[in-house]
């Protein structure tokens, strides 16, 4: 008997689900327990401090740091040693965001990138090709200009133009209201603390500095402002008020009044529910000139599955990690998920048979040498959330980028270091102890 | 004492003891670990480490700790006075002789019924820019831009106030008991001599209900430290420029999200001293306005 808690619900939980029940079916001494958990990580950390925590876990792979330092992981480095399976069958990025301080911690499920969603029935509408997203930050600029519409009163009539159409003094005067937006960095919803990936910008240094004093960050925060700048921070927030979140109905994205988001290719699992008729594209977000040597950028991450410290049954629950790393396993996943998987090797039923048109580009991102992840830190929660503030302060202009990435530094910096004074306390007990119980 | 009220004793113990272990386990030993993890560096999965007085310490450096103290204080320095007088104002209406006053009495008090999830997220959608409830009726009204209450860091905390008086039914119908306890004999006498309707409600009502009075304003200081509720469900992480982080807000991230639950034990511990604190000025400083009836 393996307890299997998980983060997922929806459709999402269902192929999970299904897949368990697969699996308890084709043999006869193990059977997995799936249970579908809210908040799991507060959950997992209450069970595991209480020493009853489930067999396994599903996770965010950004969440490895934290909680393997806090001891709260199984190491799986001899297990996998021991298996079928390898680092060399992945793609080299979703291995290595399973590992942290020279051990593996877990496996993935299925991964996640970013790409720019488009909306190629308002390209169209604004005289653009809908064929031809933007390459560069200046064309998607130019665009943005172009596919944000406004109203505003033109010789005592109500007139709507796009902003690239207004005179200048109407520009200044921003007697209007936005009808329609081309794209808002803002609403990138939880990763508006990455934009920094576009600009090459380095985060943590990998050891015990934060970096957000970094110049490709600052550029990221420059580059934020430029819509609250040009279009108005009344006017935008106006325009957004009356959105909910990027995955419901209420996003102005599947409203039809954004033409470009930043998601993932879960999003196509939204648009088929909430607008079905939307004319969509995916193409890589444009960076900033001379990151990645060109290449396409992309945010990656995965979900993982993890075996929590003081499991009952490890050597169980291993052996259903193991069986969802198959290749006919871990498509069957994806596929119900509408997704794709962290392996190196695609089938061509999987894309031929991919309810997502766009999952070859996702899968060219993830591959790509520009793809980038979340700073591998145990305290990226905290500085997500300060930069999460810092960029709600740059772009409705009440700080500047220089001043709000200074604070977000020193608070940081300063948590880091508490961290840190207590990883050094405890860190060679710590290495003695999961090098001991890497064998298992 | 004699045996046979030893034995009473002894048999009440045993018949109180299940309460007691309940308070021993459930009240008392948290309450004494959370005194010593708060001078430990301590993250719930691992054992705690004794740091002394250095959680003390940094708050006093952590200038979003701060942030949070002085949300809490000025949302209280608006929304407590304003609860006071909406709820006294409430009452008083309420114990006017009108035909259906029992009606009016439970439409008033409905509101208090509604979970603080379920009020949020009505609230969410009065308060919203484009197409709340409130700003349409502005600009039925004529006001062209209606403010952003939740986008705005100046608006978030008298929106949240304005929230916290719809549920006010509790203290309006504390009011309403104490208001029918006014003694009869003084009203009609301050007729008599010709007291006009303020001067009766200022002289002889005002004083017969001041404990009541003063019972709400101690129970708001202590329920609105803690205010919580509310500004998670609606804002999550501190709203807009982190305006509606308040304390209970920012200890409940340190405990659960950040994991720095030593952190989080000074916090509220630093936050029993306040209630304490601002409990005792209030008692001290409505001396004089507080007026028990003799015998």
């Amino acid at each position: 008997m393996v307890s299997y808690w998980e983060k997922w619900s929806g459709y999402e939980a269902d192929a999970m689900r299904a897949i368990v029940d697969d699996f308890n079916r084709s043999q006869d001494r193990i059977e997995v327990r799936f249970l579908s958990v809210s908040q799991v990580d507060v959950k997992f950390l209450l069970a595991a401090s209480s020493g009853d925590p489930p067999d396994l876990a599903g996770l965010w792979s950004f969440s490895i740091p934290d909680f393997a330092e806090k001891n709260a992981l199984t190491p799986l480095d001899e297990a996998i040693a021991g298996s079928a399976v390898g680092a060399d069958d992945y793609i080299p990025l979703f291995f290595e965001l399973c590992r942290h301080r020279g051990f593996t911690w877990g496996l993935p499920t299925t991964p996640g990138c970013v790409g720019l969603f488009y909306n190629k029935k308002l390209f169209r509408e604004a005289g653009l090709d809908p064929e031809r997203p933007p390459r560069t930050l200046e064309e998607l600029h130019e665009m943005n200009r172009r596919l944000t519409l406004v109203e505003l009163e033109r010789e005592g009539r109500r007139a709507r133009v796009a902003f690239a159409d207004l005179t200048a003094a109407e520009r200044d005067r921003k007697r209007y209201s936005i009808v329609q937006v081309g794209h808002l960095p803002q609403n990138a919803g939880m990763f508006v603390s990455a934009w920094g990936n576009w600009f090459g910008a380095e985060y943590f240094d990998g050891d015990r500095t934060i970096l957000a004093n970094d110049p490709g960050l600052r550029a990221a925060y420059e580059w934020l402002r430029e819509p609250s700048v040009e279009f108005g921070v009344e006017q935008i927030r106006l325009f957004g008020a009356g959105f909910g979140v990027s995955q419901s109905a209420q996003s102005p994205f599947l409203g039809g009044s954004e033409a470009m988001i930043v998601q993932g290719p879960w999003m196509k699992n939204f648009i088929d529910q909430y607008a079905p008729g939307l004319e969509w594209g995916v193409a890589p977000f444009p960076a900033a000139a001379g990151v990645a040597d060109g290449a396409p950028v992309a945010l990656v991450e995965t979900d993982v599955i993890v075996i929590p410290r003081g499991a009952k049954h490890p050597r169980e629950a291993f052996e259903f990690i193991v069986y969802l790393q198959r290749q006919d396993v871990a498509e069957r996943l994806a596929l119900a998920q509408g997704k794709f998987t962290a392996l190196r090797r695609v089938t061509p039923e999987f894309e031929r048979n991919h309810p997502n048109p766009a999952v070859p580009t996702f899968i060219e991102l993830a591959r790509s040498p520009g793809a980038r992840a979340v700073p591998r830190l145990a305290i990226w929660r905290e500085y997500n959330e300060e930069l999460v503030v810092a960029a709600e302060r740059v772009l409705n202009l009440r700080a500047e980028p220089a001043e709000a990435l200074a604070e977000v530094q020193e608070r940081v910096q300063w948590r880091l270091d508490r961290v840190m004074r207590r990883w050094d306390a405890v860190k060679e007990r710590r290495l003695e102890e999961w090098r001991e119980h890497a064998h298992w | 004492m004699r045996t046979g009220e030893q034995r009473r004793t002894l048999h009440g113990l045993a018949f109180v003891s299940p309460w007691l272990a309940g308070l021993a386990i459930f009240t008392l030993f948290p309450v004494g670990a959370s005194i010593y993890y708060s001078f430990c560096d301590y993250d719930v999965l691992s054992s705690p480490v004794w740091i002394g007085s250095l959680n003390y310490r940094d708050m006093l450096s952590d200038h979003v700790y701060w942030k949070s103290l002085a949300n809490t204080l000025v949302f209280n320095a608006i929304s407590l006075p304003l609860g006071l007088v909406a709820a006294l104002a409430l009452a008083l209406l309420l114990n006017q002789p009108v035909r259906g006053r029992g009606i009016f009495r439970a439409i008033y008090y409905l509101p208090s019924l509604v979970p603080v999830i379920a009020s949020s997220m009505i609230w969410l959608w009065i308060f919203n820019g484009r197409h709340g409830l409130l700003n349409e009726a502005l600009r039925a009204v004529g006001v062209e831009t209606p403010p952003q209450w939740l986008a705005d860091p100046v608006l978030t905390k008298p929106a949240l106030a304005v929230m916290a008086i719809w549920g006010c039914g509790n203290t309006v119908v504390i009011n309403l008991a104490a208001l029918q306890g006014v003694p009869r004999a003084l009203m009609e006498a301050a007729m008599i001599d010709g007291a006009s309707a303020w001067h009766r409600f200022l002289h002889v009502t005002l004083p017969a209900i001041s404990p009541v009075m003063y019972f709400n304003l101690i129970m708001g200081i202590i329920g609105g430290l803690q205010v919580f509720a509310q500004a998670f469900v609606m804002f999550g992480g501190g709203g807009p420029d982190r305006s509606v982080l308040f304390y209970a807000v920012y200890l409940f991230q340190n405990a659960f999200e950040y994991r720095q639950m030593g952190y989080a034990c000074a916090m509220a511990w630093i936050l029993c001293l306040l209630v304490l604190g601002l409990t005792w000025l209030a008692s001290r400083g409505s001396r004089r306005f507080v007026h028990y009836q003799e015998g």
